[in-house]
C-alpha cells in the first residue's frame, strides 16, 4: 500500500481520546475506588531469607486473631505449582505460596484477610515459620559457574539456568562466525550491563475478589491481560472459566508490571475461603520489593569489522538475571536473542542467550523486554566501533542499516524497513545536517 | 566545567509476542439506531487503546467515530485478547476488529441492498449513510438500515473476528524462527551537558523519530513517544533499584529512594513520525508502545562520550560512574609516557 493510496476518514486523525475527559477530571473509576459491604483486606507473610528449607509452618495464632476472616497457605491452593509460560511449553516452576523452601527475600508464604489493613498485617506477623538456611547466590555470573549453590531444590533438580531444548542457552547460529572473525580488519569487544528497574506505575497492583451469590467469583483487577490472569487464577484454584469473571480494562499504567498476577490469585483464594469480598492494594514498598521487576542484563560483544565500517561478524553472550523463578524471563531471553545483533545486516552472527536464576526477587517483562537491554549494548558498541575506526557514528549506522529484503539472524526476510528513514527524519527534526549522499539513501534500494 | 555533546542510537522493534501465538478477538454489533457496540478484551493502560480501536472500527464500517461504544471491561461480554503488552494491541486487535467490522458491514449492505433495491456490491458507506455508487441521491442513513434490519428483515447485524499469528517453532540448531509479525524502526538523538566537577548529566534536548507503519491517531502516537522518552531518560540516568547490584542491600522501596525522573528533568522533546506501512497491519499500522523507551540510554552515553571522551558501559549513568570514568581517564593521561 503506497502512502498516496491511503485515504481514510477517521484513521490517521487525532480524534479526542474516548476516556480522556474522565482521566483529567478525576472521574474515571479505577479498581482502588471500589468498595463492597463486608470487604476484607489482605496482608502477606513473606520470607525473610534468600534461601531456606521450610521445616514447619504455623498459621494458628493468625487464624485466632479477632477480625481475621481467612488465612491461606500452600495447603489451600489446589494447584500450587504454576508457571506463566506453560502455554509456550515452559515447565511450571513456582509455587503460589511456598511449601518446601523459600528462594528469595519476600517470597509469599501465607496470606491473611482481615477486617482492616492493620489487623491483616498484625495477623501476618503472627505466622510462625521454622527454617533451615541454605546457601544463596545473587550474581548471575557466579550462579552460572560449576559448583555454584543451587538456587532452588524443591521441585526436582534444576540447573541454575533455563534449558532451551536441552541447552544451557538459547542459541542463534547464522553464517560462519568463526571463519568471518579471522577475516576481519578489526576485532572490537565490549561488555555492557543494564540494571534492574521497577515499572513504577502511578497505580499499584490492586484486585478485589467478590464471591457471588450464584457461586461465581468476580475479580476486579488492574491486570494488563484479563483472560491471561483469569486463566492463571482459574487453574490455581481449579475452577472452570464459567465460574470466574474478570472485570477491569481501565488501568493506571502497566509497563509490563501488571501481567504476572501479583494479587489476583491471593484475593481469589481468600474470598473463596472467607466467603467475603477481599481486597489487596500493594503499597509502594510491596510494588518495589515484591512484584516482578525488569531483570539486570550482562552482555558481551565480539565484533569483526572491516576498515570501511562494515560489520561482518558479531558474537553476543547475553546473560539475563531471572531472579528465583521463570515468570516470563525465558521468553524475554528469546526476544533478546532475536534482536541482540541489532538492526544491521551482519552476515555472520553467533548468539548465546542465558536465562539465569539467582536468589532474588523474580524478574519479568517490562517495556521493551529484551530489546531495551540489547539496544543499550548494541548502540554503545556501534559508537565505540565508529570512534575507533574514525568513522562518523551516523555514517557507520547508514552503512550497516537493514534494507528491504535483508535477512535477519533468525532468518526472517524484512519487507517493511524504515531505519534509514527514521534517521533522516530525526536529523531533520533535530536540525542536524546530513550529507547529500546520506539524505538520498533509501531502505527500499539495495546497498551500494 | 560543563561540556556539551550529542549522541545517536537506533533500534528495531518487533510487533506482537515473539514467535506469535497471541490471539485477539473482536465482536461488533449494531443497535437499532445504527450506533455500534465494539466488544474487545483489550486493556486500556492510559495510552489510548480504546480510542484507536474505535477509530479502526468506525473506519471499516464507514460510520462516525462518535457512534462507537467500546466495551472492554468484562470477560463475560468481552471476547479474548492475549493482553496489552508486546506492542501488540493496535496490530492484533486492529486486525481482529477489521474482520469483525467487515462481517457486520457485509450484513449491513445486504439489508441496505434490499432497502435501496440495489446489489450490495454497488453500495458504499460514507459518513453514516449507505449510498448507491454513481447515484448518491439513492441513499439511506445507517440508522434507517439498522432499524429495517431488525423490524423488517429479521436480521441481526453483527460480526466477529479473530486474528492469530500462529506460534512459530524455533530451530534448535540455528535458532531460526519466524518471530515478528512486523518490525518497526526508530532513532533517538540526545543532546547533553556534562558537569565534570559533579558528574551530573543533564539532557538538554531529545529528538525521537519512529516508524509506526500508519499512525491511527497521531496525537496518541506522540503521547507514546514523549512518555517513552521520559521513561527512557529516567532509566538511563536516575533509577537505581539495586544500587549495589547484584547485592540486594539498600534496595529502593519508595519513590524517594528510587529517584524517578521528575517534570523538572524533562528536556525539550522533538518528535517525528515515519509511516512505512506493514502489509499485514491494520491500515498498515505497527506497534509503537515499547520501542519509545528503549534507545535513550545508548544515545545519552554516546552523547557523554562526545562531550567528555569517556565511555559509561553500565546503566544507570550515575554521577559517581561519570566521575570515576573521568578520573580514570585523567590518571591514564598522567601515567602515559611523555613525548
Amino acid at each position: 500500500m503506497a502512502l498516496s493510496e491511503r485515504t481514510f476518514a477517521v484513521v490517521g486523525k487525532s480524534v479526542q481520546k474516548i476516556d480522556g475527559l474522565g482521566h483529567v477530571t478525576g472521574r474515571t473509576v479505577y479498581v482502588d475506588n471500589l468498595t463492597f459491604p463486608g470487604m476484607l483486606f489482605t496482608a502477606m507473610h513473606r520470607s525473610p531469607l534468600p534461601h531456606a528449607k521450610i521445616l514447619h509452618l504455623d498459621t494458628s495464632r493468625a487464624e485466632r486473631l479477632p477480625g481475621v476472616g481467612a488465612v491461606v497457605s500452600y495447603r489451600d491452593v489446589p494447584n500450587n505449582l504454576h508457571g506463566l509460560l506453560t502455554g509456550l511449553g515452559v515447565q511450571a516452576d513456582e509455587p503460589l505460596l511456598a511449601e518446601h523452601e523459600v528462594c528469595w527475600v519476600g517470597q509469599p508464604i501465607a496470606a491473611v484477610a482481615a477486617a482492616d489493613e492493620d489487623t491483616a498485617r498484625e495477623a501476618a506477623s503472627l505466622i510462625r515459620v521454622e527454617y533451615e538456611e541454605l546457601p544463596a547466590v545473587f550474581d548471575p555470573l557466579e550462579s552460572l559457574k560449576e559448583g555454584a549453590p543451587p538456587v532452588r531444590t524443591a521441585y526436582g533438580v534444576y540447573p541454575n539456568y533455563y534449558l532451551y531444548a536441552g541447552q544451557p542457552c538459547r542459541r542463534i547460529r547464522y553464517g560462519d562466525f568463526e571463519a568471518a572473525i579471522q577475516k576481519a580488519d578489526h576485532v572490537i569487544t565490549g561488555t555492557y550491563r543494564t540494571g534492574p528497574i521497577e515499572h513504577a506505575p502511578l497505580e499499584t497492583q490492586v484486585s478485589v475478589a467478590v464471591p457471588e451469590s450464584n457461586g461465581r467469583l468476580t475479580v476486579y483487577s488492574t491486570t494488563q491481560a484479563l483472560y491471561f490472569t483469569m486463566g492463571l487464577l482459574a487453574s490455581l484454584v481449579g475452577l472452570p472459566l464459567s465460574r470466574v469473571r474478570f472485570v477491569g480494562g481501565t488501568v493506571g499504567g502497566g509497563f509490563g508490571g501488571k501481567v504476572d498476577g501479583a494479587t489476583e490469585p491471593i484475593t481469589g483464594l481468600l474470598a473463596l475461603k472467607s466467603g467475603r469480598p477481599v481486597k489487596w492494594r500493594f503499597t509502594r514498598e510491596e510494588e518495589c520489593l515484591y512484584s516482578s521487576v525488569r531483570g539486570a542484563c550482562h552482555l558481551e560483544y565480539t565484533d569483526g569489522v572491516m576498515n570501511d565500517g562494515r560489520i561482518i561478524a558479531r558474537k553476543v553472550r547475553s546473560i539475563q538475571d531471572s531472579g528465583a523463578y521463570n515468570r516470563t524471563s525465558p521468553y524475554g531471553v528469546n526476544k533478546n536473542a532475536n534482536h541482540v545483533a541489532g538492526p544491521y545486516r551482519i552476515p555472520n552472527v553467533w548468539v548465546d542467550g542465558y536465562c539465569v536464576y539467582t536468589n532474588k526477587q523474580p524478574t519479568s517483562a517490562m517495556r521493551g523486554f529484551g530489546v531495551f537491554e540489547a539496544t543499550f549494548a548494541i548502540e554503545v558498541q556501534m559508537d565505540r566501533i565508529a570512534r575507533q575506526l574514525g568513522i562518523d557514528p551516523w555514517e557507520i549506522r547508514f552503512r550497516n542499516a537493514y534494507r528491504k529484503g535483508d535477512q535477519t539472524p533468525t532468518r526472517e526476510i524484512l519487507d517493511s524497513v524504515a531505519l534509514i528513514e527514521t534517521m533522516q527524519a530525526a536529523a531533520q527534526a533535530a536540525g542536524i545536517e546530513l550529507t547529500a549522499t546520506q539524505r538520498a539513501l533509501s531502505s527500499k534500494e539495495p546497498r551500494a | 566545567m560543563k561540556q556539551r555533546g550529542r549522541g545517536i542510537a537506533v533500534l528495531e522493534y518487533p510487533t506482537g509476542m515473539n514467535q506469535g501465538g497471541d490471539p485477539s478477538q473482536a465482536y461488533v454489533k449494531l443497535k437499532p439506531d445504527g450506533t455500534v457496540d465494539l466488544m474487545i478484551g483489550t486493556v486500556e493502560l492510559g495510552e489510548g487503546a480504546r480510542t484507536v480501536m474505535a477509530q479502526m472500527c468506525a473506519e471499516t464500517l464507514g460510520v462516525p467515530y462518535e457512534s462507537i461504544v467500546v466495551r472492554n471491561e468484562d470477560t463475560d461480554t468481552s471476547p479474548l485478547d492475549t493482553g496489552t503488552f508486546a506492542s501488540r494491541a493496535t496490530f492484533m486487535n486492529g486486525n481482529a476488529i477489521r474482520k469483525a467490522a467487515s462481517e457486520a458491514r457485509k450484513l449491513l449492505l445486504d439489508v441496505a441492498g434490499k432497502e435501496l433495491e440495489a446489489a450490495p456490491e454497488d453500495l458504499e458507506v460514507v459518513n453514516g449513510e449507505v449510498r448507491v455508487k454513481g447515484a448518491p441521491e439513492r441513499k439511506k442513513r445507517i440508522s434507517e438500515i439498522a432499524a429495517a434490519a431488525i423490524y423488517g428483515h429479521n436480521t441481526f447485524i453483527a460480526g466477529s473476528g479473530a486474528f492469530l499469528k500462529p506460534l512459530a517453532p524455533i530451530d534448535e540448531e540455528t535458532g531460526a524462527v519466524d518471530a515478528a509479525a512486523t518490525v518497526a524502526w526508530g532513532t533517538v538523538i540526545a543532546e547533553v551537558e556534562v558537569d565534570t566537577e559533579t558528574g551530573i548529566v543533564t539532557v538538554e534536548r531529545m529528538t525521537c523519530a519512529y516508524d509506526v507503519g500508519q499512525a491511527i491517531n497521531p496525537a496518541l502516537v506522540q503521547g507514546q513517544i514523549e512518555g517513552g522518552a521520559v521513561m527512557g531518560i529516567s532509566s538511563a540516568l536516575f533509577e537505581n533499584l539495586y544500587p549495589y547490584y547484584p547485592s540486594t542491600e539498600h534496595q529502593a522501596a519508595r519513590f524517594g529512594e528510587l529517584q524517578l525522573i521528575t517534570a523538572a528533568d524533562v528536556p525539550e522533546l522533538r518528535t517525528a513520525i515515519v509511516e512505512e506501512p506493514a502489509p499485514n497491519g491494520p491500515f498498515g499500522a505497527k506497534g509503537v508502545g515499547e520501542m519509545t523507551a528503549n534507545a535513550q540510554g545508548a544515545a545519552i552515553v554516546n552523547a557523554i562520550y562526545d562531550a567528555v571522551g569517556v565511555w559509561i558501559t553500565e546503566l544507570p549513568v550515575t554521577p559517581e560512574k561519570v566521575l570515576r570514568a573521568l578520573e580514570a581517564k585523567q590518571q591514564a593521561r598522567e601515567s602515559a609516557p611523555r613525548g
